[in-house]
């Protein structure tokens, strides 16, 4: 009989009982609806041991490579430990090693962590502020291998934690982060499908780590990168986004202001429009889109229009809070 | 057995909700009301709702059904028209899937059934 590690407590689970039915047993109500696999209310993730094939039926690939399964459906097999959906994560201290202007309002922090941070390239973190309550995400723009967590981080008028992190905060500095989490990353599911990625403003900051890290994982089909803003002085890194468009023949990386000139090999215009014109069939594409909430939600849908499956279409809304 | 079971369950309601979706959002008349809507989240709605009224397994309360069409009906006029055009892809997407007339107009009863708590009426 399998044991179900649910909170610290044990449950013995019945033949043929899925996990919601099991929990139920014991007098646990976890949020459930369909009871059918179907509604994803009663979403739960494997901490330990693995969720049946059955029960991650329908998941987005994301989803299912974090160990999240729907326990209504779940019947399992052998041991599992589990926990509703989003798992809290313990603090780990991280030291800023390195600081570093990208452009006029965007600093890069490079911060060491006094323990291993079990990440994906493209997930964010939560930053704790030192001296008071205030947490905000931040997205990784390194890669796991890499010594340092890298965030790239966008000065917000009057912005408490980003005034913090620009003003404050200094090389030798520390504080707290949890993380970290996010369904917007590179998954191995076909090497030669084309990829469309569109960053806007700090959303190259995820976005960089999903590139190269679909690069290091061998990715061989197109990559058409995006990077927007509203003139040129919002971009960045554009010397290293070229270098590695030089570097991997299937790298395009295609710079977009709104106003004024846009750089060499770049577009001016409205991202949404840009996207719309340039990419008329995006049928079998996989598509990136990160950054401001509007624009991504918006980019989501023009590229559903454009024939790219809901499944293959991956995103990572900025969330802003006001100061 | 529910249309849901004759439809080939699940992997079904997805065919649905990417055909239906693509219909909805592609029609001039309705689209603004999707403006600014996660997708994945409206996608997942879509794909409740469509459960229901194929049949399937579901939860359906039209308290829920109200609350989520409420600002739409107050800030921005969503009406019977509106309603008519959102039925009348439902229509299209079933004739797609191949489903035969008998069962499109049963499916578009039970939909226009909840026309009431959508419009809060």
């Amino acid at each position: 009989m399998p044991i179900i590690t649910f909170e610290g407590h044990q449950y013995d689970c019945r033949q043929d009982e899925t996990i919601l039915e099991c929990l139920t047993r014991h007098g646990l109500l976890i949020p459930s609806s369909c009871q059918n696999g179907v509604c994803q209310t009663c979403l739960s993730k494997a901490v330990k041991g693995e969720p049946t094939a059955e029960s991650q039926k329908g998941l987005k690939d994301t989803l299912v490579a974090q160990g999240y399964f729907l326990a209504c459906v779940c019947k399992p097999q052998a041991d599992i430990e589990m926990a509703v959906a989003d798992v809290s994560h313990a603090d780990v201290g991280v030291t800023v090693v390195e600081k570093q202007m990208l452009n006029e309002s965007v600093v890069r922090l490079r911060l060491s962590c006094d323990e291993t941070l079990d990440y994906v390239a493209g997930q964010f973190v939560n930053v704790k502020h030192p001296m008071t309550e205030l947490v905000r995400s931040y997205s990784l723009a390194s890669l796991p291998d890499e010594d340092c967590l890298e965030l790239h981080v966008k000065r917000v008028p009057d912005g408490r934690m980003s005034g913090y992190l620009h003003d404050q905060a200094k090389v030798g500095d520390r504080f707290l982060l949890t993380g970290a989490a996010g369904d917007c990353f590179y998954t191995e599911k076909d090497l030669q499908q084309p990829l469309l990625m569109v960053a806007v403003g700090t959303g190259l900051a995820p976005m960089y780590g999903i590139l190269r890290d679909a690069l290091q994982r061998g990715h061989r089909g197109d990559i058409h990168i995006y990077h927007a803003s509203l003139a040129v002085q919002g971009l960045y890194y554009i010397d290293e986004m070229n270098t590695l468009a030089q570097q991997h023949e299937n790298v395009h990386y295609i710079p977009c202001v709104m106003h004024g000139e846009a750089p060499a090999g770049g577009q001016q215009g409205d991202i949404q429009q840009i996207v719309q014109s340039s990419m008329p069939s995006l049928r079998g594409w996989r598509v990136y889109v990160c950054g401001d909430p509007a624009i991504v939600h918006g980019l989501k849908q023009t590229c559903f229009m454009a024939g790219a499956a809901m499944p293959d279409i991956y995103s990572d809304p900025f969330v802003f809070s006001e100061k | 057995m529910s249309i849901y079971d004759d439809l080939g369950g699940d992997a079904s309601i997805d065919a649905a909700v990417d055909i239906f979706y693509r219909r909805v959002l592609g029609d001039s008349y309705i689209k603004r009301f999707f403006e600014g809507v996660d997708m994945d989240k409206q996608a997942g709605k879509q794909k409740a709702f469509l459960t229901m009224v194929f049949g399937g397994p579901n939860n359906y309360t039209g308290q829920d059904m109200r609350e989520g069409h409420k600002h739409l009906v107050e800030k921005m006029g969503l009406n019977d028209t509106h309603f008519e055009h959102v039925l009348a892809h439902l229509r299209s997407t079933l004739a797609e899937l191949g489903v035969g007339g008998d069962k499109i107009q049963e499916i578009i009863d039970i939909a226009d059934s909840v026309r009431a708590d959508v419009l809060n009426k």
